[in-house]
């Protein structure tokens, strides 16, 4: 049997082709390793095209005040204080030196007017601090990580989907098993090491930003493989995405609208984020417009205004006004910027969101408001793993970007994913090619579990009566939408939690039609069991948690509890397979150094 | 809203045929939100590639009446009355159904000498904002791959792919030729062997892009422009032959501090 699948051999195997994926493949090139990328779609067109507003590092191009610790500081508060430490304090310090190594490699951020690299204002960050290119910052990042790459002669298998990780007899691992979507024929890997950079979750949602890809996998392979999920209850859900026309409800509006001035208010004209000022930012956040309006051309004249506290808190406002009846005609609220800025301006500024909307919902965003409201957007929940390293508990197995968990804690501010990528992505690299050289690396795949992973996918076609894939991924993503979104009640995770037994049996049904090659409704019923498996950590986690903490707000425990502020709850399954129980466990958080809690300390 | 009827071509590289399927149709929706409809219902094996569904991956180029459009910005509602066809791009060879084979691009982006900067001055290189915009435009780039679908030079002569790389990497080239840190020059290599000849300025690039680069005007052109100064201007041959092209003005500016 061994000899009859295609079969490839890497040192570094990467596992997504974001920029997390990217920058790690970058790295172990660097270090001399045969390195392999793969992806479930071309090369370029990852989850990071659509990151817009920019990349946070503290570079003080703009505000001269800013450095790594006010970054550390901003990052913990906005992650409510659940976030890894030292995950934290690495992004803070190392991101500046990542963007600028981005301009080496061709990239052509927005300039100051003494040509250094522009920062503009984000929610939740003290100083301006995002690197960007108008507001297609992701895109500039992936095509300039991509060409750099693809400079280096790295091979890259495109529309290749992994299926599962693969050990060795000690456990370690040791490749793993994907089929190619064009034919439908199935390949191993044998790698010494993997890299996951699979980015997100979020299509389990139905109102969410997130594109097909946004499954899981990478999450869900490594649970399988023996590492720990942790925080996965934490999912932000974007204070702006589109609700109109609802062909393109969830889609994203950049919080660059609101960096540059524009603002929300409800049907009865009210500025209403004025109401929501939580005590932990009062003493920074505006009491009046007027302050808030001096703040955009001069940061010492006011505070910040409350339209750029965090998105969690942003989120629950909007839901709460659309709640109380003050919402518009499509159940959002309107961000505006047509009265605040002129058409020159916006046009300039936010390029992509003027086209969006022209083209799509048919609103000039010069002059007239845009009808927003929240959409599933991240995932703070993921592998857990050694900050320094990226190493999961998994010997052989690194976790990068979205799919790694811990740097964000239970809220991601805007503008620190795209620096998140590159920063671990880096790191895994080096941690990966660490482990190499150390001689551990396993050397032989079990080809009892390819097999078992091949029987499985191939499982559907041998069904002639069964459920469409489509109908699952339907009701799976209204279901979730309904009892796990962003607001949760016991009742309704517990809800969650029975029907998503009945998802499982749905997924050992289905049935498929046509043939292996390129064929979308069997690559959907490969998808959904890492859906699943995503699916029950969030509701398990949600259940847990009672209490409110950034992206987990519990109706029936609205206030955060110190007492939940001490661990993350981690999860494993007993089994390895993607049906198998879950085990969750509380995992203390990493003990903070003196020197960074001195930093949080400082109210200024 | 009344149904639509859909005529979408349907089959592999062996041969296939346009299937025609009635759809519902709603406010607002786009071209791709039908063809889901139409996977989600009747046919789930119907391939089609996408990823973002806002206009920013460029993946579901296809041609839809004709014309080479993103699937997921063209408007049910803007089409005229009448059954819509949809078609895979044409110069591409065809994978299955609507999705092609564009490893020609990918292989041509193999080609692409990379950036040569100099050095990284302490803190970061200077560059200003006026330097920066010309090859910003070309970094819109979404790679759907539609200027190359509709350029004549590869659709109408298969074998002119063997020596032409298409207006996506002449923008390419344009974007790192006037890139203010590149010291590389590509310029023998985009006559020689890209054929930047074989453009004839026909402008159906531009028309198609949907991030309206002006790919002909700010890109060929000039590039046209560049590598004739470059091999019939008997100075420049001279100058270097004798040393390196450099891009004096801009390179020095990069390294330069901050005024």
């Amino acid at each position: 049997m061994t000899s009859s699948y295609e079969h490839h051999d890497y040192d570094v195997l990467i596992i997504g082709a974001g920029g997390a994926g990217l920058r790690a493949a970058i790295e172990a090139k660097q270090r001399g390793l045969k390195v392999g990328i793969i992806t479930k779609s071309l090369l370029g067109k990852a989850h990071t095209v659509m990151a817009e507003g920019g990349m946070a590092a503290a570079m003080g191009n703009v505000s001269a005040e800013d450095n790594w610790q006010v970054h550390f500081r901003d990052t913990m508060r906005g992650g409510k204080f659940l976030n890894n430490n030292r995950m934290a304090e690495l992004h803070a310090k190392e991101s500046p030196d990542r963007v600028r190594e981005l301009e080496q490699w061709g990239a052509l951020f927005d300039r100051t007017k003494e040509g250094k690299i522009l920062q503009r204002d984000f929610g939740g960050h003290r100083y301006a601090r995002l690197a960007h290119v108008g507001d297609r910052t992701g895109l500039e990042l992936i095509r300039t990580l991509q060409q750099k790459v693809v400079s280096m002669d790295t091979d890259v298998f495109m529309e290749c989907k992994v299926l599962k990780l693969v050990h060795d007899e000690n456990g370690r691992i040791a490749g793993c098993v994907a089929y190619w979507r064009p034919t439908g024929e199935f390949v191993t890997f044998s790698a010494k090491a993997i890299i996951l950079a699979t980015g997100g979750a979020g299509k389990s949602w139905k109102f969410t930003s997130n594109s097909w890809e946004g499954t899981g996998d990478g999450h869900a392979m490594a649970l399988w493989a023996g590492a720990q999920l942790i925080d996965m209850e934490c999912i932000q859900f974007h204070p702006t995405g589109m609700v109109w026309p609802l062909s393109v409800r969830g889609l994203l509006v950049t919080e660059g609208v609101r960096g540059d001035g524009g603002v929300l208010r409800n049907s009865e004209g009210q500025r209403f984020m004025f109401n929501y000022v939580a005590p932990m930012f009062r003493d920074e956040t505006a009491e009046s417009e007027e302050e808030g309006d001096k703040w955009y051309d001069d940061h010492a004249a006011g505070r910040r205004p409350p339209e750029l506290l965090p998105r969690d808190e942003v989120a629950r406002a909007i839901n709460s006004e659309v709640k109380a009846g003050r919402g518009t005609p499509h159940g959002g609220v309107y961000l505006d910027i047509a009265s605040r800025r002129t058409p020159e301006f916006i046009r300039r500024r936010l390029p992509s969101m003027y086209h969006q909307f022209m083209e799509l919902a048919g609103v000039d965003i010069t002059s007239e408001p845009m009808e927003i409201g929240p959409t599933c957007h991240y995932i703070m929940g993921g592998v857990k793993v050694d900050a320094d390293s990226a190493a999961t508990l998994v010997p052989g197995l690194f976790a990068a970007g979205e799919c790694a968990g811990g740097m964000h804690g239970a809220n991601r501010l805007g503008g620190n994913s795209l620096s998140d990528l590159v920063v671990f992505g880096r790191r895994a690299g080096m941690g990966a090619a660490d482990y190499i050289e150390s001689g551990q690396a396993a050397t032989s795949l079990d080809m009892s579990e390819v097999e078992e992973a091949v029987q499985e996918a191939l499982a559907p076609f041998d069904r002639t009566e069964g459920e469409n894939p489509y109908d699952i991924q339907r009701d799976l993503q209204e279901m979730m939408q309904l009892n796990v979104g962003i607001i949760r009640t016991a009742g309704e995770i517990e809800d969650a939690i029975t029907q998503l037994e009945t998802f499982t049996d749905r997924v050992k049904n289905i049935a498929v039609k046509g043939g292996r090659a390129y064929n979308p409704g069997w690559n959907l019923a490969t998808d959904l069991p890492a859906m699943l498996t995503v699916c029950k950590t969030v509701a398990r986690g949600a259940s847990l948690r009672k209490e409110s903490r950034g992206g987990h707000t519990r109706e029936d425990f609205p206030k955060a509890d110190p007492e939940f502020a001490k661990f993350n709850f981690a999860h494993t399954t007993s089994g390895g397979n993607w049906d198998s129980e879950i085990v969750t466990v509380e995992s203390p958080l990493l003990p903070m150094p003196d020197e960074l809690k001195a930093l949080l300390e400082e109210t200024k | 809203m009344a149904d639509v009827t859909m005529r979408i071509w349907r089959g592999d590289a062996s041969g296939g045929d346009f299937e025609n399927y009635s759809v519902e149709q709603n406010e607002g929706e786009v071209v791709l939100d039908v063809i889901h409809r139409i996977q989600a219902t009747e046919a789930p094996d119907l391939a089609c590639r996408w990823n973002c569904k806002a206009g920013k991956c460029g993946s579901c180029a296809a041609e839809i009446n004709g014309k080479p459009r993103l699937m997921c910005m063209t408007r049910m509602d803007q089409l005229p009355e009448g059954p819509v066809t949809v078609t895979p791009m044409k110069t591409f060879p065809i994978i299955r159904d609507l999705v092609t084979d564009v490893s020609f691009n990918f292989e041509q982006a193999k080609k692409v000498p990379a950036l040569m900067p100099p050095p990284m001055p302490e803190g970061g290189y200077i560059m200003f904002q006026e330097d920066v915009e010309r090859g910003q435009e070309f970094r819109k780039c979404i790679e759907c791959f539609m200027c190359q679908d509709v350029c004549h030079v590869i659709r109408d002569h298969e074998a002119n792919k063997l020596h032409y790389s298409g207006p996506r990497f002449f923008i390419r080239y344009a974007e790192l030729e006037m890139h203010p840190l590149d010291m590389n020059d590509r310029r023998d290599l985009v006559r020689e062997e890209m054929g930047l000849g074989y453009c004839n300025i026909t402008k159906c690039c531009t028309e198609v892009c949907p991030e309206h680069i002006k790919i002909t005007d700010n890109a060929i052109i000039p590039l046209k422009e560049r590598v004739v100064d470059a091999h019939y201007d008997p100075v420049a041959w001279l100058g270097r032959k004798i040393r390196r092209k450099t891009k004096t003005s801009a390179a020095d500016a990069a390294v330069q501090p901050a005024p």
